[in-house]
């Protein structure tokens, strides 16, 4: 990890700043453009615009043309240019505007990006970032609002994490750059801008893994499990079912591929209960992956099967349906009543 | 605008940091004018002033619009001028979740629109209210998109209107396969043949599918017309962040005609448009048309035109505007009076408030609705889905929420 830079975001001298989501990937991104000039960003309207979420505001105007590209509207290209400035030894950010809109480069993805160290025999290294904004809640229209992350866990080769705070949002963007591995990072749009999960992110701290989950709430009742924007709304259900004295525990899951499982395991060893919450459809994802392994590694504990809160099998609905679809708290408190009467 | 020679090879020595420091005034000047003026090759037949210009391969092909059809087409362009003003506001009122603008690209749309048979089909992109108008595409169809009520729900084939595709590039595969099942149907060969025609912007032609689209339909001789406006902007990116070529000049690559017209220009998109048809219905297709226009709004809602684009670029193009020119001609030469222009503004007013009435107005769609049209054929696993969801809601009947 390269030493911490002092930054210019907000202004701000010291090392600690109070951040949101948004405003931490981007001083993640400077501070990882500071420490390496071999760390280029590209993508649809990242530079003058500073991308449509005004995640990688003002970068252009201080890293110059060369390191912060406005590339031509072109997924494949994006990716695919990528892995080639990844092999010549650069080590490039992607963005992808909206999740939607990845799957024009879901060939290159698949085919070079996940495939390629594997292909060399260890000979090409892909050390690339792919920032996926995701997830829906934004009243927008389709796909916008998408949650495909699953798709991209099940593709070997990939390692794939998700954030859900800004100090998860900063450390995670960093850790990726310095991944050797190409690393897709699923980035819960709706709370970038979120002024309540505003949250001091220490630059000089020593951040925890980038592939392992964490308990974020502890609780005996119950755990739920998820990542990305579903931790905020698990957080708050288990912050409403305390004042009715159910305890629950909050696992966020953070890194999708590889799944680090272990704290859940132990989790549900002592809850016997375990609600899995994602946007995403349910039919073969990560919540089945999820709810296979406990059942494996916790049979004896389960004191009920492992249920699920998620998006609907469906394709993601008109966003006047959006509350109907995603998992929010009441879907979630629904869920846990029903774990607790089995 | 300068010649491709000039703006694709940078001074001998010039190297990238060129491009980075910030541009001369003169840099300045020249990217302004390569924005505005459409060069020498660009086909017109009304003059930003209104002035008749004589065209002999395209005079043809509007012989008969007299004033009246002139008239027309103007009303066409007022009406869906004041539907797009009308619902911008609305989304600034929280009626809409998002608008995508059309203004000043009215021209290219209704001009390309009207060359339409009804045995044609067209597949837009999603700015195009002005050529669903002219496929009779109510508003109040359409406008349901942006209050995000739902996705499009036109009969697609009773108007010869693809719904909207949003994933840039997309749809000109779709228009291009489309247009080969024309050709395998044997539709194609004479005056009374069909053709396609795809919508789809400046950046879209750096997408893999719109390069494939070429290939497809020059292999497969498809009467598909190209139809790409280009609005000078990609969202906050130039024309020139995505080619260095004019992008008619493209086609030759592929082997088929382009063409570059003034997009703001109804008359000559309606001509050009024509003839792209024409060859298509003859089995001469594919043809690449590249309207040059501009876009006189944001990209859309969402976007931020202020943080990348020059003012003075704005003002240059307002001289421009396709319903002025049309409004100076009917005047000049009297083919139309204030009498007709006070109607018509009338007309749009009121069509204006019927459709804010409509969207005031319109139910949110019923929870069930996620679960319907997913599949063609029942799905057991979805109608136990939608089955459990409902009882849960049926569960909260009386209560708060
Ligand atoms: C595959 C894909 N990538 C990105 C986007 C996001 N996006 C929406 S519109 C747009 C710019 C389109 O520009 P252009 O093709 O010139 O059409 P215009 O909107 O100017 O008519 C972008 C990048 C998208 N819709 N689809």
């Amino acid at each position: 990890m390269a030493a911490p830079v002092k930054s210019k975001v907000d202004g701000a001298v010291g090392a600690v700043q109070h951040l949101t989501i948004g405003k931490a990937i981007n001083l993640a991104l400077r501070t990882a453009m500071e420490a390496n000039d071999k760390v280029i960003v590209l993508g649809e309207d990242v530079g003058k615009l500073g991308g449509v979420f005004r995640i990688t505001d003002g970068l252009q105007k201080d890293f110059g043309e060369q390191r912060v590209l406005d590339t031509p509207l072109a997924e494949s290209g994006i990716i695919g240019t990528a892995v080639g400035l990844a092999v010549r030894g650069f080590r490039p950010v992607c963005e992808i505007q909206f999740e939607g809109f990845i799957f024009p480069g879901f060939d290159q993805i698949v085919s070079q990006v996940a495939k390629l160290h594997y292909r060399t025999q260890g000979r090409v290294k892909v050390p690339m970032v792919i920032r996926v904004p995701f997830g829906g809640g934004i009243g927008a229209v389709e796909h916008h609002s998408e949650s495909p992350e699953s798709l991209f866990a099940h593709v070997a080769g990939l390692k794939v994490v998700s954030c859900s705070n800004p100090v998860d949002a900063y450390w995670m963007t960093r850790q990726a750059i310095d991944c050797d591995d190409p690393v897709l990072l699923f980035e819960p749009k709706r709370l970038y801008h979120s002024g309540n999960l505003r949250a001091e992110v220490d630059t000089t701290a020593t951040p925890d893994p980038l592939f392992a989950s964490r308990v974020v709430r502890t609780g005996d009742a119950a755990t739920l499990v998820a990542y990305g924007p579903s931790v905020k709304v698990c957080l708050d259900a288990a912050t409403a079912a305390q004042e009715e004295g159910t305890s629950l525990e909050v696992i966020d899951l953070r890194t999708l591929s590889p799944l680090d499982l272990d704290p859940v395991f132990e989790s549900v060893r002592r809850t016997g209960r375990l609600i899995a919450v994602s946007e995403a459809p349910s039919e073969s994802s990560l919540t089945s992956e999820i709810a296979m392994r406990v059942q494996q590694e916790c049979f004896y504990s389960l004191e009920a099967p492992v249920l699920r809160v998620t998006g609907f099998d469906t394709p993601y609905p008109p966003a006047k349906l959006e509350e109907d679809y995603l998992p929010d708290l009441d879907r979630v408190l629904h869920t846990v009543d029903r774990s607790l009467a089995w | 605008m300068s010649s491709p020679e000039q703006w694709t090879h940078p001074e001998p020595g010039a190297g990238p940091a060129a491009t980075a420091a910030e541009p001369t005034p003169e840099q300045v000047i020249a990217g302004l004018r390569a924005t505005t003026e459409g060069g020498a090759e660009l086909t017109q037949l009304l003059t930003p002033e209104g002035e008749r210009v004589a065209s002999a391969q395209f005079d043809p092909y509007v012989s008969d619009v007299d004033d009246e059809a002139l008239r027309n087409l103007y009303r066409d362009m007022v009406l869906v001028r004041r539907a797009d003003r009308e619902s911008n506001a609305m989304q600034r009122q929280g009626q809409l979740g998002i608008w995508v603008p059309l203004l000043g690209q009215e021209a290219a749309q209704i001009g390309s629109g009207r060359a339409l048979r009804p045995s044609d089909m067209a597949f837009p992109s999603y700015r195009e209210h002005g050529v669903a108008w002219t496929r009779g595409v109510d508003f109040r169809e359409l406008i349901g998109i942006f209050r995000c009520s739902d996705h499009g729900g036109w009969d697609f084939r009773h108007h010869g209107f693809h719904p909207y595709t949003i994933v840039i590039g997309n749809q000109v595969l779709n228009a291009t396969g489309y247009a080969m099942g024309q050709k395998f149907e044997g539709k194609v060969g004479d005056d009374n043949g069909e053709a396609t025609i795809v919508y789809f912007g400046d950046g879209a032609t750096s997408q893999g599918d719109v390069h494939e689209g070429f290939v497809w339909s020059a292999v497969y001789d498809a009467p598909v017309v190209f139809f790409c406006q280009n609005n000078q902007w990609a969202i906050s990116e130039p024309t020139e962040r995505q080619s260095r070529l004019p992008l008619y000049q493209r086609a030759r690559g592929y082997g088929f005609p382009g063409i570059r017209v003034d997009g703001n220009d109804v008359l000559a998109c309606l001509a050009v448009t024509r003839w792209a048809l024409d060859e298509c219905r003859h089995g001469n297709g594919p043809v690449l048309i590249e309207a040059f226009t501009y876009r006189m709004d944001a990209h859309t809602t969402t976007d931020d035109p202020t943080r990348y684009r020059l003012s003075d670029e704005l003002e240059e193009w307002k001289l421009k505007d396709p319903i002025e020119r049309v409004r100076a001609h009917l005047a000049r030469g009297g083919g139309a009076d204030q009498e007709f222009f006070d109607k018509i503004d009338a007309e749009a007013d009121s069509f204006a408030a019927e459709l804010r009435d409509f969207v005031f107005n319109m139910p949110d769609p019923p929870p069930e609705r996620i679960f319907r049209n997913v599949y063609a054929e029942p799905s057991p696993v979805l109608e136990a889905q939608r089955r459990e969801y409902l009882a849960y809601l049926d569960g909260f009947a009386g209560s708060e929420h």
